[in-house]
């Protein structure tokens, strides 16, 4: 894997914000989940109840543990468990910001089919994470 | 002489990694299909969850496979983990390591972007779609096509051939138009080879399969992604793999928040799972510096056998 391409401009600004979204990103989930495990933020399900749960569909956990899906955990960051979402949900993140980074390079550059095509990108990534979809129960 | 040591080593520590794992499933013990006992303190799993992912790490680079393909099938088998939640985890195992690894590989300019881009469109859109479905599965059904899926990946790594330099003639219409290309330098042979790609709308078309494929089953794409970029659509194969994991970082994302917005995600699986695998991804790079055993290859197809084997059992009500 020695070899040498020619990286674009906008490649090369992807990758910027990607490594560091993707470093910020790991950092707030060790020292969130640190948080978790030590105990300085009670958690909203006791870690010794975990394993009630864990073996549950998604569904039964949900109806379980009365907690609600979408952007609800927002919420319940005061809860030591909850609070890992934030890393969790800034990694899940961090490719839409990249996409932000690249979309006015494109259409500086005129590439506007791409440009569109990372438009529309951003618009499923959104989507996605909007909390709008739901899964059905089984 | 050696080969044949290493071979036993490696075979040695399959058996070892395949009585352990039958172990842990005759310590969770299924009950009424759904609810999971276990006699261990709840902290054990997390810490066992944690050392297997960490030797998982060293094992998938070593045997050129992802981590999400070996996470859920194996997790999913043989840990007391519902598999929605081990889909959830397995989809961020996956995108850490996609994401960790996205940025030298665009600097380097060995993922190639404007080749990423459409692709990623395409899959990451029916890897929603796929998540959905995969959610409102029963879980039954989710372990017997994890089964099937698995056996067929194995399948795909023993018989799939691969192409350094695949010849395309002639780039096709929509490739030209979109002006997916690029030049390679190989250092090998001092050459600069220019690269381009055909059957454009075929390789985008399987890309819908594959999207898929990674929602429902949270396994990352890699092992699909290749071979069709590299035998489907022509992209060399050093272009293609970085690609790939370029594209996982992508795909993964819209799956990803699929399962975190319907609550299939546990911190206290997710976390032990990435930093274990991270971290046994590093030293597997280390170990592969040094050596590369042909074996840990066969190794990795013969656990994926086995883990398929019984994801298709447990769907089955054969082996809970």
């Amino acid at each position: 894997m020695s070899n040498k391409l020619k990286a674009t401009e906008e490649q090369i600004s992807y990758a910027k914000v990607l490594d560091f979204g993707m470093k910020l990103g790991l950092l707030v989930l060790v020292i969130t989940f640190i948080i978790y495990l030590t105990g300085l933020l009670p958690p909203h399900i006791p870690t010794d109840d975990l394993p009630r749960y864990w073996g549950m569909s998604v569904h039964k956990y949900l109806e379980a543990t009365g907690i609600h899906t979408g952007w609800t955990w927002l919420g319940m960051l005061g809860k030591g468990d909850f609070l890992n979402f934030v890393g969790i949900a800034f990694l899940a993140g961090v490719t839409i910001l990249c996409y932000l980074r690249i979309i006015p390079i494109l259409f500086r550059k005129k590439d506007t089919v791409y440009g569109i095509l990372a438009i529309l990108e951003v618009l499923v990534l959104v989507l996605a994470a909007s909390g709008i979809l739901k899964a059905g129960g089984h | 002489m050696m080969k044949i040591r290493s071979f036993l080593k490696f075979a040695a520590l399959g058996a070892a990694l395949v009585f352990f794992l039958c172990g842990m499933s005759f310590g969770a013990e299924q009950v009424a299909g759904e609810a999971v006992k276990s006699s261990m303190p709840w902290w054990a799993w997390p810490l066992i969850l944690f050392v297997v992912t960490f030797f998982m790490g060293i094992v998938a680079v070593l045997g050129g496979v992802g981590g999400g393909v070996l996470f859920v099938p194996i997790i999913g088998g043989f840990f007391p983990f519902h598999i929605d939640f081990v889909r959830g985890a397995g989809l961020l195992v996956a995108l850490a390591g996609a994401l960790a690894a996205g940025p030298g590989l665009l600097k380097k300019g060995m993922a190639d972007l404007r080749l990423a881009l459409p692709v990623a469109l395409i899959a990451s859109s029916c890897a929603i779609v796929g998540a959905m479905i995969g959610l409102a599965l029963p879980a039954k059904v989710v372990n017997i096509a994890l089964g099937g899926t698995i056996l067929g990946i194995v399948a795909i790594m023993l018989m799939a051939k691969k192409s350094e330099y695949p010849e395309v003639k002639q780039a096709d219409a929509l490739s030209t138009a979109l002006r997916i290309n690029g030049v390679y330098h190989e250092l090998s042979t001092g050459h600069d080879i220019n690269w381009k790609i055909h059957r454009t709308p075929k390789g985008l078309a399987l890309f819908i399969i594959i999207g898929v494929m990674a929602g429902m089953f949270g396994l990352g794409a890699g092992w699909a992604n290749v071979p069709v970029l590299n035998l489907v659509m022509g992209a060399p194969l050093k272009v293609s793999v970085a690609t790939s994991k370029f594209l996982l970082s992508i795909t993964d994302t819209s799956a990803a928040w699929i399962y975190v917005n319907n609550g299939a995600v546990l911190p206290m699986m997710v976390v032990p799972s990435i930093i274990g695998i991270m971290l046994g991804s590093i030293v597997g790079v280390q170990i592969l510096a040094k050596t590369k055993p042909a074996a840990i290859r066969y190794m990795v197809m013969g656990l994926l056998l086995f883990a398929g084997t019984r994801a298709l059992l447990k769907g089955l009500a054969i082996w809970n």
